[in-house]
């Protein structure tokens, strides 16, 4: 590294392009490690690259509903199993309708078939169970007689009844939820359902570390408490082991399960009441309230289960007056109970239209508006074979040759850094899709696989704009070392400007959107992204340092940085004639 | 490459250029033609929706030594549609065609039975659903419009609502234009096409900030002089980033024209032609709109405001001092066709007009400028701040 003698040394920039250049590398070396490590070194392929596992599904007819077939309902179940298979939006499964009774969902290979074909078969089940305690996912148990709260920065809003409830609406909003009867007394209270000595099986094989809750709710297991404590209710992957451990697990187990919106996870008691008890149940607007309910009854084995449910909630404190509505292993409700509740009950809170009906949608037909059954499993090849994908990636590496050999025509000694910043860039996008693939399901179809390889356009354009705007600086006749550093802050805005118009079509198509779209808008944010973090923590670092050396500093015919090449004006002003020609605009 | 540099250098330094602004009318001309070819291709053709969107038959034939390739050619050939074949794990075919009929449907079975040796009456033919239904394409189109909306805001907040305007312009015309292209080929729409045209909407809108920031930057204060007019700051801005759009337009396209080109080329169709095909369409849009609509529609828009006619008719009287002045001293070095000396109706004659008359000063300006060095000159001599009344030379009218 010989430095020039002459230019100043602007403080810091000695220490800085060290470091971040480190931080990349370790970077790379650590997904890239990550990667082999975890066995998988490729990104998992969509369905239409790699062919997969294709269910299919038929709607059973059902006793007291003959119009139940329908097609209205038979796009909502499409909806609703579009939803369980691709809950992220990336894993490029396909559901669509086969004629009149039927429903294909195809999902791509190297899922999880068995766990699939239970996602999308089973019509999902439904249980009441009490609430023994719960805590918010990140802290400490809740000692009773205290109110939940939604979110940590909110205190829930006090009610006369001074109950809340979870699970309606999007988190910083609390419901009051209630049951309220049509005029049953309450019994008197049997024993607590936790006292049921219950005997939890561990899935787990750790032996807890957790120092045992101090205040615990009568009737939590310490046991129980210490599971509670450890759950992992943090991230879709998380959830569905949890939920897929509180769906299997017997009716007659207390278990835990994780709130299927709010941040708080709960310790249940035993089933009170099996969701196939439940006759029926509706949204409705309850016009002397002024607010939506959803209403529900039960057949007559559920009614006397709900009474005596509820008769013991009822004499409880909080939270163990609390009733979660578990689906599928998740809650999607914990109303509290203030009396004794039979045949028919309500659930209030602050409900809008779309939340009460999807609540009913779910008691009413534990999630599915149909019962399905598998009619057929098969495997089924790419529908667009392993030629399609070739011939891209073919084609996609000779186009990236080009773009090599432009940039070396245009840029010389420059494009090894625009050369470097793409090889970073790329090992970068690869490795973490092949990590996404096990982490969230992520899957590359080949729309993606090309709007990566545009991607690559967007992040050149980063440097690019960088580079124009050195070289601009020279042509005022400034020397490398000050052009680089003068250059930056102005490209950088440039470059952040637009990237955020990128990311932010892609959060917005994220947010909004489902299926496919969804899966691009992901890959969208993620290379833009990656362009951001390449070029602040690799471009410009690697200018910096290489601006340092004499190749480049004293504007070597081969650097792209030559001066005269770059028509700079001559050292020796000649007058005020030239700058006031070009200087012109800026500087007023 | 010395001579790219060197032509970088003049056009970052105004030497050489091309009159964007000034030729604006031809550009919008242009573009306005073929996005009503693209309409008329539109409204008259119409686009060929995919199984993915329409629905359509799925024929499931038992257990066959035919390879998919080979079913492939003889489907797509009876149907005349793209059809998607699968092998299922039985050995049977699982063909799914779009927008078939009951009488089609029956043909093509009788030609894959023919083909595939297979019993015709053992091809199940049932009527699938679009596995992209309403709801995907309902979600897809809301997440558009609140992008709209939101980049509208947030251009105009960055920039302003005028190049917010002229962004939104130029982002629906490389849209119409990659749809009209689709129409007229007749390429089928699959998701991947809309995922195409998601990138290029994308890729339009990051190519036009990246222009309008470069102007942004050179307009600033552009009220503060009287050398310039506004359409010729705008001018001056495009051709000093040419460069950079050039490169970026190639760098990004090279990829997709090898994807377009080659892999078609290797394959001859396919899903990954339909996508290359509206990419590169759609980015050879985007960039190009950026400079030769949505720039010049800024133009127009600013050129509209009091303060830029203000500044337009400053612009121009002193050129005509100059000019004067020039040929009193005997000064003359040059100056190219006299533009500014006639015709001038223009700014402060209404706003249809006005771009007019920027244009005949940008065309003044673009080329070598020797009347810069009395520009200093005078400025030296004549503060802008004297009113422009004593600016004004004898002898025009006003």
């Amino acid at each position: 590294m010989a430095a020039p003698k002459k230019g100043r040394r602007s403080p810091g920039a000695h220490a800085k392009p060290w470091r971040s250049l480190l931080l990349i590398l370790l970077a790379l070396v650590g997904l890239t490690g990550g990667m082999f490590f975890s066995g998988h070194s490729t990104p998992r392929l969509g369905i239409d690259l790699a062919g997969g596992t294709s269910i299919t599904l038929e709607a059973k007819n059902q006793p007291g509903k003959p119009n139940a077939i329908n097609q209205t309902n038979m796009e909502t179940a499409v909806g609703i199993i579009e939803r369980r298979v691709n809950g992220l939006g990336v894993s490029e499964a396909e559901v669509q309708t086969q004629g009149d009774r039927h429903i294909i969902a195809n999902i791509p290979r190297g899922t999880n078939e068995k766990q699939a074909r239970e996602q999308v078969g089973t019509t999902a089940k439904l249980a009441f169970r009490p609430v023994l305690t719960y805590m918010p996912t990140t802290k400490q148990p809740k000692p009773p007689q205290q109110q939940p709260s939604q979110s940590p920065s909110k205190s829930p809003s006090q009610s006369s009844e001074s109950r809340s409830s979870q699970g309606q609406q999007g988190s910083g909003q609390d419901d009051q939820g209630r049951a309220v009867t049509d005029g049953l007394k309450a019994q008197a209270a049997a024993a607590a359902p936790a006292d049921d000595k219950p005997s939890p099986k561990p899935d787990k094989t750790t032996p807890p570390t957790t120092p045992p809750q101090q205040q615990l709710p009568p009737g939590v297991p310490p046991e129980l408490a210490k599971k509670l404590q450890k759950l992992d209710c943090n991230g879709k992957q998380a959830k569905a082991k949890v939920s897929e451990r509180a769906s299997a697990a017997k009716s007659s187990e207390p278990v835990l399960a994780c709130d299927s919106k709010e941040k708080i996870k709960y310790a249940l008691g035993p089933v009170g009441v099996e969701g196939k008890n439940v006759t029926d149940a509706k949204a409705q607007f309850d016009q002397q309230r002024g607010q939506w309910i959803v209403t529900m009854s039960f057949d007559g084995k559920g009614s006397d289960d709900f009474g005596d449910t509820t008769g013991k909630l009822a004499k409880k404190q909080q939270p163990q007056n609390q009733f979660a509505i578990a689906l599928d292993g998740e809650v999607v409700s914990a109303p509290s109970v203030s009396q004794r509740l039979s045949a028919n009950a309500e659930i209030s809170g602050s409900f809008t239209q779309e939340s009460a009906q999807e609540l009913g949608n779910i008691l009413s037909y534990g999630a599915l508006p149909l019962t399905f059954e598998e009619s057929d499993v098969t495997t089924v090849t790419p529908a667009l074979g392993s030629e399609q994908l070739m011939a891209g990636l073919i084609a996609g590496a000779i186009g990236l040759g080009l773009v090599v050999v432009y940039l070396v025509a245009y840029y010389r000694g420059l494009s090894l850094i625009a050369i470097l910043s793409l090889l970073v860039s790329a090992v970068l996008t690869y490795t973490i899709m092949s990590l996404l693939g096990p982490a969230i399901g992520f899957a590359l179809n080949l729309p993606a696989v090309c709007g990566a390889i545009v991607a690559i356009g967007i992040t050149a354009d980063s440097f690019i704009v960088y580079f124009e705007r050195i070289r601009d600086e020279i042509r005022e006749g400034r020397t490398l070392r000050p052009a680089v550093e003068r250059g930056w802050p102005r490209a950088r805005r440039t470059i952040l400007v637009s990237d955020f118009v990128s990311f932010l079509a892609a959060a917005v198509l994220f947010i909004v959107t489902v299926g496919k779209v969804q899966g691009f808008a992901f890959t969208l944010g993620l290379t833009t992204l990656l362009d951001i973090v390449v070029v602040f923590f690799f471009t410009k670092p690697l200018m910096t340092l290489l601006a340092r050396t004499r190749f480049f500093s004293s504007g070597h015919s081969w650097s792209g940085l030559d001066p005269t090449r770059l028509g700079a004006k001559p050292p020796l002003r000649r007058g005020r004639r030239a700058s006031a020609v070009r200087t012109d605009p800026k500087e007023a | 490459m010395s001579r790219l540099g060197n032509l970088g250098a003049r056009l970052y330094r105004g030497d050489v250029g091309y009159d964007f602004i000034g030729k604006r009318k031809f550009w919008y001309g242009v573009s306005i033609l073929i996005t009503i070819t693209a309409i008329v291709g539109l409204v008259v053709r119409g686009l060929n929706m995919g199984i993915e969107f329409q629905g359509g038959a799925v024929l499931t034939t038992p257990k066959t030594t035919a390879s998919i390739q080979h079913t492939t050619e003889v489907v797509e050939k009876e149907s005349g549609r793209a059809a998607i074949v699968q092998q299922l794990g039985s050995g049977g075919m699982r063909i799914q065609i779009a927008g078939l009929d009951t009488d089609k449907s029956t043909e093509v079975k009788e030609s894959i039975s023919k083909e595939l040796k297979v019993d015709a009456n053992q091809i199940d033919t049932q009527l699938v659903g679009p596995s992209w239904g309403e709801q995907i394409a309902n979600k897809a189109w809301l997440g558009l419009g609140i992008f709209m909306v939101l980049v509208v805001i947030y251009l105009a907040i960055a920039f302003e609502w005028r190049m917010a305007l002229a962004a939104l312009i130029a982002l629906i015309h490389d849209i119409t234009i990659t749809v009209g292209i689709y129409s007229l080929v007749g390429f089928e729409v699959t998701p991947g096409t809309v995922i195409g045209l998601l990138t290029i909407l994308g890729y339009s809108l990051y190519d036009t900030v990246v222009v309008f920031d470069s102007l942004r930057e050179s307009s600033r204060s552009v009220t503060k002089q009287t050398r310039y007019t506004y359409s010729e700051i705008a001018n001056r801005s495009i051709n000093s980033t040419l460069v950079r759009s050039i490169n970026t337009t190639v760098v990004a396209l090279l990829p997709v024209a090898g994807l377009l080109f080659i892999g078609g080329g290797l394959l001859g169709g396919g899903m990954l032609n339909d996508i290359a095909l509206s990419l590169f369409v759609g980015l050879a849009a985007g960039a190009y709109s950026s400079i030769f609509i949505a720039t010049p529609l800024v133009a127009d828009f600013k050129e509209r405001q009091p303060e830029m006619k203000a500044l337009a008719r400053r612009v121009r009287s002193k050129r005509l001092k100059n000019e004067d002045r020039e040929a009193r001293e005997d000064e003359e070095d040059g100056f190219e066709g006299h533009g500014p000396s006639d015709g001038f109706e223009g700014p402060g004659h209404g706003g249809v007009q006005a771009p007019d008359a920027a244009a005949t000063a940008a065309a003044g300006v673009v080329g070598p400028r020797g009347g810069s060095e009395a520009g200093s000159r005078s400025q030296r001599r004549q503060p802008p701040s004297r009113s422009r009344s004593r600016n004004r030379p004898s002898g025009k009218r006003r």
